[in-house]
């Protein structure tokens, strides 16, 4: 008898030669979980849900309000004040009883990213904010999970599969080989600030959720490693090919432990350049300070430096010698100061405002170079 | 040798436009201090460039009918 009902329920799709029990019997059993029950979050739940994916996760903290009404279609007016976790479980619940819901009322944290993530094959990003988005990233990238992005700013939205890798495909790209470094959270405004069409994280959560169930059953060919933007007022789409970078890697935490010490919320309020600081500033700190010299050039890269003290942690094992790392001042610098400049920030993601931490601009280059030191 | 450069996300409000055609711009190094000059407040702003459809970091060669796109991120959701 269940049986018999849930093949009427999927009839129209099964019915598709691409598709067929194979798909939906592999819908059945997908794990996917939903970060952001909101604007994109609930076209994205409420396809899934009805598409038959065996076990949906959905993370969000936040509480269902007037203002979210006019995009957040699972909710109604009843539901304002309460947890949307909890009312897009209960409104799915309703539209699909044969599936297997999770709700986690909580916002995801370092704390508690790692544990959920890893219970699910397929991660979504519906979320609405830079910190949460990055933190998700690496998280994904840390544990191989493939993520379905979408993002949308007043009437442009953006949607691709990151981290995910097909035959005919070479690297996976990340978030962060698009942007390495978050914005300020407000260098870029937000839908509260600048405004959304409500329809449209209606189009781009629907192309989130498409990009899923292809993605799980294998039919078409899902945006890995391409990104589409849609233009709600013009219908203009502009799709992009994305190329995976050899320093992004240096960015994303490379352990549990590593990315459990980052501070996203933090790494958002901060601009990269606020880092830096000149030849003279550094030799000052050398005078009056105890500080500690890190070279993040690779062992043996020229020219040597023996004017002062310094310990040589290249760039790719930065984050795993964090406990090497002591003193409450910290200079970085390399060749030019732009991998010091990438350690600056990794670092400022571990030790938050614990530890002040500064890349010596232009590199050992120009400070030789200042100081009138003959390049050895 | 024209350039089309197709502007995305709130860019457009810097640049006042969806779309701009310049000429004799030979690579996206000098693309990028052209439209600086011409727009001081894109040089703080964020952004990625796409030359003729796929994501470049490195300065890169702009040939006849070249389309370079400039797209910023999104965070809403």
């Amino acid at each position: 008898m269940g049986e018999k009902k849930s093949y009427e329920r999927y009839q129209r799709q099964i019915i598709l030669k691409e598709f067929g029990e194979a798909g939906q019997e592999k819908l059945l059993q997908a794990k996917v979980l939903v970060i952001g029950a909101g604007g994109l979050g609930c076209p994205v739940l409420q396809y899934l849900t009805a598409a038959g994916v065996g076990t949906i996760g959905i993370a969000d903290d936040d509480t269902v309000s007037l203002t979210n009404l006019h995009r957040q279609v699972l909710y109604s007016v009843n539901d304002i004040g309460l947890p949307k976790a909890e009312r897009a479980a209960s409104v799915m619940q309703g539209l699909n009883p044969d599936i297997n819901i999770i709700s986690y009322n909580q916002r995801l944290t370092v704390e508690n990213a790692l544990e959920i993530v890893k219970s699910f094959d397929i991660i979504i990003d519906g979320t609405d904010n830079f910190s949460t988005r990055y933190m998700i990233n690496d998280a994904c990238v840390l544990l191989d999970k493939p993520l379905v992005y979408g993002a949308i700013s007043q009437f442009e939205g953006q949607v691709t599969i990151f981290n995910c890798c097909q035959e005919s495909h070479d690297k996976p790209v990340n978030y962060r080989d698009l942007f390495p470094q978050p914005p300020k959270e407000d260098e870029v405004l937000n839908c509260a600030e600048a405004g959304v069409l409500g329809v449209l994280p209606g189009i781009i959560g629907t192309m989130m959720a498409n990009e899923t169930i292809k993605l799980i059953t294998g039919i078409g060919e899902p945006l890995i490693n391409r990104l589409l933007t849609y233009n709600a007022l013009n219908n203009q789409v502009y799709e992009l090919g994305l190329s995976a970078r050899e320093e992004t890697r240096a960015l994303i935490p490379a352990s549990e432990i590593l990315f459990k010490r980052m501070d996203y919320q933090w790494l958002c309020g901060v601009s990269v350049s606020s880092f830096e600081i000149d030849g003279d500033t550094f030799d000052e700190l050398l005078e009056n300070q105890t500080i500690e010299v890190i070279d993040v050039r690779e062992i043996g890269e020229l020219p040597f430096v023996y004017e002062f003290d310094h310990q040589n942690i290249p760039l790719k094992y930065i984050g795993d010698s964090v406990q090497e790392i002591k003193s409450d001042t910290i200079v970085i610098f390399c060749q030019s100061g732009k991998r010091s400049k990438t350690a600056a920030v990794q670092l400022s993601g571990i030790f938050g405002t614990t530890k002040k931490i500064y890349s010596l601009k232009g590199g050992i280059e120009n400070w030789k170079k200042s100081h009138s030191i003959q390049q050895s | 040798m024209p350039i089309r450069i197709m502007i995305f996300g709130q860019l457009t409000d810097i640049l006042n436009s969806h779309e701009l055609t310049l000429t004799d711009i030979a690579d996206t190094d000098a693309l990028v201090s052209e439209l600086n000059k011409r727009y001081p407040s894109l040089a703080g702003a964020r952004y990625m460039m796409a030359v003729n459809k796929q994501t470049v970091t490195a300065n890169t060669i702009l040939k006849e009918d070249s389309v370079v796109a400039l797209l910023p991120p999104f965070s809403g959701g």
